[in-house]
């Protein structure tokens, strides 16, 4: 029962941003259901399987903002084939269709082509946003609609996809008239770019605060650039090499100084150190760094860089920088609240590589930290402890021993304990990824203390299906379970099948899992789709229930089995 | 099951091939062919990938002697790249840009600022391309991943070029991949293979394969004859290709053949 009328409900409702809460508040009863629905604006769909296009629209006819997952996590890695799903076609004409009024839309791990890009041009007066994460299947040309067509175009930003570029001069397609880009990334395309073109969209664009220029940008464009847009808060740099004792660079020095509003620089994708000086003015006050792109920068130059950089908060590096170089970053960014050290030679001896040392350090000069990614060439549960002690306060923590099963480096013990320390000490902690030797008994931990815990990633681990069953038993948030190369089965897998009615997916790959227990949990659950990616021939196996499953993808859905499968996929 | 025994695994350097020198080309497959030819290996449960250097019409295939490539489980060849899929978990698109880092000239070599200031001083050109920093001036591409198709297998798969040096490590990449799919981690150096059903099927009497590439001509050729570099250039895609496909085989594909490859993959 109401005790204001709808408009006011409406208004309050306004204010909760936040999806869970929304959620939480349509269960309350039938009028708030229907009020919340109508004013949804934002809807987050995490995985495109789970619903269908047309329910979407059916309970929130006024979504403006839409986001979209793919394919599983794993099809980063190439475990997934490239044509294995996550087609956002057909959302995009179930939207147009219904005359949905969409302003944003981000998606990530999909295929997009260009009719569906040159669909959302045409169909949505005011679309304003699109992201793109990690996509592929366009080219150009369908960046080249969206330019032409979206008149109050504000973003249009993308990230890692890969871009078939056809040298069109897409650029050229925002016409004189579009004055509202706030922000412009398009650092992932490969191909030539029209410098004048660009100088003249940057020129009409008094609202960018976000531009991350593509490998194809020269520095000379970048400084005229700089000139036109002082104002930017977020920069990518392309190409960023030339002669330092030429006019250009001089003028590029004395532009940066003007840029004061710089907050966070990434790219370098083509850099020369000699030239990093110039942007020594910016670093006291950036927040965000991120290099993992930049070719061949010397340790040294790192250091004399970050050494400025007080005030960072966000690095992303390459692990040229060595464990001194982290020793650097601990005494210089004591604001650092996340760190991602990239393999610069991933497959081979790197001398350049990082060490455990460096992880304790950081932990010691970084308390703020609370996101990981480390890649590196050793880990002790000792540092491990250490760090787990100094930093209480991850969220994120994604560890990756370059060979997947190295023990403690010094005690050739498994890194049990030092994950243990992780999880017991961490207590927000929501994501983790786990390398090195592992036995049962670091699931056992997880089990235990990893309370808040929604993501798990786990390649290379475990004696036995209770491993397994220490993670399902006792992580009562885990939403996305993905294992690999792990002696999990059938044992494990249907101990308590309603538990994933509670997550969003589960993959497993190259474990003991066999087609008669997928079988069996399928037929169990019916709202999971349970789907099985066949590498060669499908008949044989078909037979053979025994017969280990090479990849098993398994989510939640409410709309059934679904129709765009590739035939090397069963749906079971 | 036991934790697998500690080891610590020296990842083997990549082998390599100075431009010019032409790799060995004995690339063998999982397979064999029932009975018949091809069974160079007496018992081996292998065939063999056919390559330029089986075709005696082939001009221009200064080769070496035959070394086969070895065929010990653990695999001889150092594959640079391929012991393992997806690991280290890096996405596909940083993978491919690290193809960057290799070749981009690094800080201390000898590339003085005039030399590098000259190809960007000048007339403002509308455009500008990229990837001029190579120290031999030529654009640099981004090889990284490039699609593989295999006759009869209906998914297709990516193989990291720039994980290679030579044709030898990439032919035993590609057995892994299509041969030997469920390859796992085994430290003790023996690869467990656990579809023994499925490759048993491809021991009985399949056609042998041929291994091609797609150039930027769009023309389907065979691969080997060309040295590593060049062949790296050049190539956009690959395809194991039957033998029984290929019309008139030679190591350059008349027009006629070129029509009937071009199916679609």
């Amino acid at each position: 029962m109401n005790y204001f009328p709808d408009e006011v409900m409406e208004h309050v409702f306004d204010f909760v941003t936040s999806n869970l809460d929304r959620n939480a508040i349509s269960l309350v009863c039938k009028s708030w259901y229907r009020i919340e629905r109508f004013s949804r604006r934002r809807v987050f769909i995490g995985n495109c399987y789970a619903i269908s296009p047309e329910r979407l629209i059916a309970r929130f006819p006024g979504v403006k903002s839409l986001t979209l997952k793919g394919k599983p996590h794993f099809a980063d890695f190439n475990l997934v084939p490239h044509d294995w799903g996550g087609f956002v076609y057909p959302w995009i004409e179930a939207l147009a269709r219904s005359r949905v009024n969409l302003e944003e839309l981000r998606l990530k791990r999909m295929l997009v082509t260009d009719d569906g890009l040159e669909l959302i041009s045409r169909s949505f007066v005011n679309f304003k946003s699109l992201v793109l994460v990690s996509c592929e299947g366009f080219t150009t040309d369908g960046l080249a609609a969206i330019a032409a067509n979206c008149r109050f175009l504000r973003e249009l930003d993308l990230q890692e996809n890969e871009v078939d570029d056809h040298r069109g001069q897409w650029l050229n397609c925002f016409p004189e008239s579009c004055t509202s880009l706030v922000s412009l990334n398009f650092a992932c395309l490969k191909g030539d770019i029209n410098s004048a073109a660009l100088e003249r969209l940057v020129a009409r664009s008094p609202n960018l605060k976000s531009l991350r220029l593509s490998r194809a940008v020269p520095l000379d464009t970048l400084q005229k650039i700089l000139v036109r847009a002082p104002q930017l808060v977020d920069l990518g740099v392309g190409s960023f090499s030339h002669d330092p004792d030429s006019e250009t660079y001089n003028k590029l020095l004395t532009t940066i100084e003007k840029c004061k509003s710089m907050r966070s620089l990434s790219g370098f994708l083509e850099v020369a150190a000699y030239c990093l000086p110039a942007i020594h003015p910016i670093c006291s006050s950036l927040t965000s760094l991120n290099l993992s792109y930049a070719p061949g920068i010397p340790g040294s130059e790192l250091t004399k860089l970050i050494r400025r950089c007080r005030k960072l908060q966000r690095l992303w590096i390459l692990d040229c920088i060595g464990d001194k170089g982290l020793g650097v970053v601990a005494s210089s960014c004591r604001e650092l609240q996340e760190l991602r050290v990239f393999p610069s030679d991933p497959y081979g001896v790197g001398n350049a590589a990082v060490t455990e040392e460096g992880l304790v350090a950081i932990s010691r000069g970084c308390p703020k930290l609370n996101s990981l990614l480390y890649f590196c060439q050793q880990m002790t549960n000792a540092a491990l402890k250490i760090v787990a002690q100094n930093c209480p306060n991850f969220i994120r923590f994604r560890l990756c021993t370059l060979d997947p099963v190295k023990p403690d480096s010094s005690t050739n013990q498994p890194l049990d304990e030092g994950f243990g320390a992780i999880v017991q000490s961490c207590k927000g902690l929501r994501r983790l990824s786990l390398s090195g030797l592992l036995t049962d008994q670091v699931f056992n931990y997880i089990g235990m203390f990893a309370e808040q815990l929604e993501m798990l990633s786990i390649a290379f681990a475990g004696n036995s299906d209770k491993g397994m069953l220490y993670v399902l038993n006792g992580c009562k948030k885990i939403r996305k379970l993905e294992i690999r190369d792990s002696p999990f089965g059938n044992i494990a897998l249907l101990r308590d099948v309603g538990k994933y009615e509670t997550m969003r997916s589960l993959w497993m790959s190259s474990c003991d899992v066999t087609l008669g227990g997928c079988k069996t949990l399928a037929k169990k659950m019916p709202r999971l789709n349970v789907e099985i990616i066949n590498e060669i021939d499908e008949m044989e196996a078909c037979n053979d229930d025994g017969q280990k499953v090479e990849k098993m993808y398994l989510y939640r859905t409410l709309v059934g089995p679904r129709k765009d499968a590739p035939n090397y996929v069963w749906t079971l | 099951m036991e934790p697998p025994p500690a080891r610590g695994r020296d990842s083997a350097a990549p082998k390599l091939d100075t431009a010019g020198e032409e790799a060995e080309l004995e690339l063998g497959l999982g397979l064999s062919v029932g009975g018949g030819g091809g069974g160079e290996r007496a018992g081996a449960k292998r065939g063999r990938i056919l390559t330029a250097r089986d075709f005696p019409s082939s001009v221009g295939t200064k080769r070496a002697a035959d070394e086969a490539v070895s065929q010990e489980p653990g695999g001889g060849s150092p594959t640079s790249g391929s012991q393992v899929v997806g690991w280290p978990p890096i996405r596909a698109y940083r993978m491919n840009s690290l193809v960057n880092l290799a070749k981009a000239p690094r800080a201390e070599d000898d590339i003085s600022p005039n030399e590098k200031g000259k190809s960007k001083d000048g007339s403002e050109d509308k455009t500008r391309t990229s990837g001029k920093s190579d120290v031999d001036g030529r654009e640099q591409k981004h090889i990284g991943f490039v699609k593989v198709n295999m006759d009869g297998i209906p998914i297709g798969r990516k193989v990291d070029l720039n994980a290679h040096a030579c044709y030898e490590t990439l032919a035993q990449a590609l057995e892994d991949m299509f041969f030997r799919p469920a390859k796992t981690v085994d430290l003790t150096g023996v690869e467990e293979n656990r579809q023994v059903k499925k490759s048993s099927k491809l021991l009985n009497g399949c056609s042998e394969f041929v291994l091609t590439y797609e150039d930027k001509e769009g023309d389907w050729m065979l691969i080997g004859d060309v040295p590593w570099g060049m062949f790296l250039t050049a190539v956009k895609r690959l395809r194991i290709m039957r033998t029984s496909e290929v019309n008139g085989i030679a190591p350059r594909f008349q027009q006629t053949s070129e029509r009937q490859m071009r199916k679609p993959i």
